[in-house]
Formats: C-alpha cells, sequence, structure tokens
C-alpha cells in the first residue's frame, strides 16, 4: 500500500513535469476545468430561478447534494480517472509495457498522464459545497457524518471507475460505457433522488448502490424525512457499502488482469 | 464535387468501423437522456409553463439533444481535431502542399463522420427515448425539411467552431487548452445543460443569438414547432449568417497560419 503511493507519486511527478512543456495550454486548462463543472451549477441555479424547489429540496440544499458529489468525483477522478483509457493503453501496447515493470500495475494505470490541473474541478465543487454548508443547521454528529461522507463517496467513485473499466479487458473500445455509470454517477447524485420515480430510487440501493454516495446521509445532515422510509442507521450506511464496493472493484480487476491477452497487433 | 463525396463517404465508413465503441456510446446517450429528462420532468412538474414548453416539449428536447450531441461533435473532436493532431506533429506541411483545399477537405471528412453520427447515436437514442417517454415529433413535412436544413447548418457553425480552436494549435502547439474553454461554452450555450428557453431575461435573448444556439436550440424549436413560418426562416436565417460568418474567418485564418507555419524541429 504505502510501496504503491510512493510509485504513484514519482509517476505523478513526472507527469507534472511532462505538462510544462505547454504553459498556455496548462493554463487554460485548469481555468477550464474549474469552468466546465462550474456551468453544470449554474445549470442547477438556472433551474431554480424557474422553480422554487427540485423534489422538496431548495436550493442550498441541492447544492450540498452537488458539493459533496462533486468533491468526492474530482478527487476519485484526479487520482484514478485515467483508468478510463485503460482500452487505448491495451491497443497501444503500453499495458504489455506496464505488465512487466516492478511497479503494481494499477497504480501505473492510474498515474498515467496524471494531471495536477485537474485540482481545480475539485476546488470548484468545494466552493459550492462551502457555500451550501453555510445554510446547514450543524451537530457534532452532523459534522461528523459529512465528512464520513465525503471520504466514503471518494472511495465509491474510484470504486466504480475501477470497477467499470475493467469492461475494456473484455471489449476494447467500449469505454464509454463505463461513462454512463462514473459521470452519470456525478450527475445523478447531484440532484435529490425524489426527483427519480422510487423505483429508480431502490435499484440505486439496492443494485447500484449509488444513493449511498450522497443521498442517505444528506438527509440526516439535511433534516429531511426518508421518502422510502428506512431505518436510520442506512444513512450511517456509507462507509460499508464504499468498502464491500471497492473489495469487488478490486476482485473484478484481479480477474480481468488474469484474463487479458494481449490484442496481438 | 466527386472528391469531397469520397472523402465523405469514407469518413463514414472510417466511423462506422468500430461497432462496439458505437454501441457503448449509444448506451451512454440514453443513460443521460433518461437522467436529464427525469431531472426537467421534475422542473416542468413545478412550473408546467416554464420558457413556454409543456412537459412533453421539455422531454422531447432532452432526447434531441442527445441526438445532436455527437452529431455536432459538441464535445470536441471529428476532424478539425485530425487537423491539431497533424499541426502539433508538423504533418500539416503536407496538407498544404495539396491541390485541394484544406478546409473543403476537413469539412468534407466532417459532414462524412457527422451522417455516420446522426443515423447511429443520433437516431437510436430518439427511438429508445420514444419508447420510454412520450415525446413530440414534426408535425409536417415542411416541418421536416426546416428541420433537416437546421441539422446541417448546426453542422456548419460547430464544423467552424472546431476548425478555428483546432487552428490554434498553429501558436499554442498544444490545443487541449483552448479545446476545452471551447467545449464548457459549446456545453453551456448550446443549451445542453439546460435549455435555452429557462435563461432568465436578457441573458436569454443573448444566449440565443450566439452560434451556439444553432447545435440544439435552433433545430428543436423547429422539431417542435414552436418557430413557424417566417420564425421559422428568420431561425434558420441567423444559423446560415454564423455558418457563412464562421467559415469566412476558418478561410483567413487559415491563410495567415500558411504563412506562419513552423514545422517542429524542422
Amino acid at each position: 500500500m504505502i510501496e504503491g503511493a510512493v510509485r504513484y507519486a514519482q509517476i505523478a511527478r513526472l507527469w507534472v513535469r511532462a505538462s510544462r512543456a505547454y504553459p498556455v495550454s496548462w493554463a487554460l486548462l485548469v481555468v477550464g476545468g474549474f469552468l466546465i463543472t462550474g456551468i453544470d451549477f449554474v445549470g442547477i441555479w438556472i433551474l431554480f430561478q424557474n422553480v422554487t424547489d427540485l423534489g422538496g429540496f431548495d436550493l442550498h440544499e441541492v447544492a450540498f447534494l452537488y458539493g459533496t458529489s462533486g468533491v468526492a468525483f474530482a478527487i476519485a477522478d484526479l487520482f484514478v480517472g485515467r483508468i478510463e483509457r485503460l482500452g487505448q493503453m491495451i491497443r497501444l501496447g503500453r499495458f504489455d509495457q506496464m505488465l512487466v515493470r516492478p511497479v503494481p500495475l494499477l497504480v501505473q494505470v492510474c498515474a498515467d498522464e496524471f494531471a495536477l490541473r485537474r485540482f481545480s474541478r475539485i476546488a470548484q465543487a468545494a466552493l459550492v459545497l462551502g457555500w451550501a454548508c453555510t445554510f446547514v443547521d450543524w451537530s457534532t454528529s452532523r459534522v461528523l457524518l459529512t465528512v464520513l461522507t465525503v471520504v466514503a463517496a471518494t472511495v465509491i467513485f474510484v470504486a466504480l471507475f475501477v470497477g467499470m473499466a475493467c469492461i475494456q479487458f473484455w471489449t476494447i473500445d467500449s469505454a464509454e460505457v463505463a461513462n454512463a455509470f462514473t459521470y452519470g454517477g456525478n450527475a445523478v447524485t447531484s440532484y435529490p433522488l425524489t426527483i427519480f420515480p422510487s423505483e429508480v430510487l431502490k435499484v440505486m440501493t439496492f443494485v447500484l448502490p449509488l444513493a449511498f454516495v450522497n443521498w442517505y446521509p444528506s438527509l440526516y445532515v439535511l433534516g429531511h424525512e426518508d421518502p422510502l422510509g428506512y431505518p436510520d442507521w442506512t444513512q450511517w450506511l456509507s462507509p460499508v457499502v464504499a468498502a464491500l464496493l471497492a473489495v469487488v472493484a478490486l476482485l473484478v480487476w484481479r480477474v480481468g488482469v488474469r484474463s487479458y491477452r494481449s490484442t496481438g497487433s | 464535387m466527386t472528391l469531397h463525396l469520397a472523402i465523405a463517404r469514407r469518413s463514414f465508413r472510417r466511423y462506422s468501423t468500430y461497432t462496439a465503441a458505437t454501441l457503448a456510446g449509444i448506451f451512454t446517450n440514453c443513460v443521460f437522456g433518461v437522467i436529464n429528462a427525469l431531472v426537467l420532468m421534475a422542473v416542468w412538474k413545478q412550473n408546467p409553463d416554464a420558457g413556454g414548453y409543456d412537459v412533453q416539449d421539455a422531454v422531447t428536447y432532452v432526447w434531441l439533444g442527445q441526438a445532436m450531441l455527437m452529431t455536432i461533435a459538441l464535445f470536441g473532436g471529428g476532424a478539425p481535431s485530425d487537423l491539431a493532431t497533424r499541426i502539433r506533429t508538423g504533418d500539416v506541411a503536407m496538407d498544404f502542399y495539396r491541390p485541394v483545399g484544406i478546409l473543403g477537405w476537413y469539412l468534407a471528412a466532417d459532414v462524412g463522420r457527422a451522417a455516420f453520427h446522426l443515423v447511429s447515436r443520433g437516431l437510436v437514442p430518439t427511438l429508445v427515448g420514444a419508447v420510454l417517454f412520450d415525446l413530440t415529433f414534426p408535425s409536417g413535412p415542411l416541418v421536416w425539411l426546416a428541420f433537416t436544413v437546421s441539422v446541417v447548418l448546426a453542422l456548419f457553425v460547430s464544423f467552424a467552431i472546431r476548425f478555428l480552436v483546432a487552428m490554434t494549435a498553429f501558436w499554442v502547439l498544444d490545443d487541449q487548452g483552448t479545446q476545452v474553454l471551447a467545449t464548457t461554452a459549446a456545453l453551456f450555450f448550446s443549451g445542453l445543460t439546460v435549455p435555452l428557453v429557462l435563461f432568465p431575461g436578457w441573458f436569454g435573448t443573448l444566449a440565443r443569438a450566439l452560434p451556439w444556439a444553432s447545435y440544439i436550440q435552433a433545430p428543436a424549436d423547429l422539431w417542435l414547432g414552436h418557430e413557424q413560418g417566417w420564425a421559422a426562416l428568420a431561425v434558420l436565417g441567423l444559423q446560415l449568417l454564423w455558418a457563412v460568418v464562421l467559415l469566412a474567418a476558418c478561410a483567413l485564418l487559415l491563410r495567415v497560419a500558411e504563412r506562419k507555419v513552423v514545422v517542429q524541429g524542422g
């Protein structure tokens, strides 16, 4: 684990240095990264110019959901997001090169083309979250749960990135399927899940547990009734769900690597 | 003309090679179509005639947006991004030697790509959307005609903007930075994030006059029948104006770039 982190840092440093080759482009990418997710929130703000609440949640509460999901997603994207290029690495033969290097494979794949500029996305989401937090009626347990939620949500998104990218071990061109779950998961959890039919909410609880990214904990922090009437402890379950998903994702990764056959071209 | 047709046809074939990628993309379009449709349904449930649309218009708008997304390459890419790569590697010097105009060459290639994306990533998600939700369809042949013309003009406008962005590589070598700014503007001002009809006041008026309004809002308004008769012609006229102005800008900038082209390492 520690060795992996050290290796990751070493590879990341190389890429950060390489990115300085094009300074103008780099600066624009930092600004762009801030804006491109920022407009999502401007979009939500525009929606609220036409309505007073969405699914029983006002703008500040939606901002809390958007912020927790956004911060977690951006952190996960910064550290493991490059795994979505797995198919490309396989096709170009770079994955084969990685297989023979004495550095953990998952570390190499995730640290590939590490881009510090992605930090601007974390900053953007954190700004919205910070603003939303000024409207929350805080208590010690709510603070604790908010911190736990951001950590757990990050782990959930990391697991989604890794697990879904593994599909590319079997069909190299299918990178976009993963987007539906990673970026799609981020989009869905930016809204109160009450705007979706209750069947969708159940699927997101029991099948693909996106509701644990921020929905159940936010019910506690924001003081809302659970529309499905589940017991209160489900609101504290996110860390457990995150740990389970992480284990599943690592298993899938291992199966994927074991069954990997080079493309042969 | 035959040459450009041949380029377009080969470009169509080039993109149609990757079946798994296409299916994966269609799946993703459908997932986002469902998510965005449900979000807007929640908005229109609260405010049943927001922006002059009813809920069915809003849901149709979402699926049209998903259909246009790849057709006009809203996230960038397509033939202009080949150009950007060739500028960075220096291969573009070869393009300047060819007895065919660069602009026409890349436009033809992009038309071929767009045609493939329209039938695959445009048509299929729309059908899926029609199965899952109640959608509005054009009310007559004239509406279909106006919509078709609008889609072609949308492609020209988007091509010209992507081409201009790719050409920034002549000056900054790596076009990723300008690319991401252009994508941000396209995402927001095309009305993909939120329909432009919901934009408040003068900001909405401004957004609808900008070239990105050609991408989704203009074709959608024609499809939904919100703009008819002279108003429909005005919508098409504005699109045409932007297409001409931006393509002219491409030709002009290309000429400037030709004089200053420096092949890396040479």
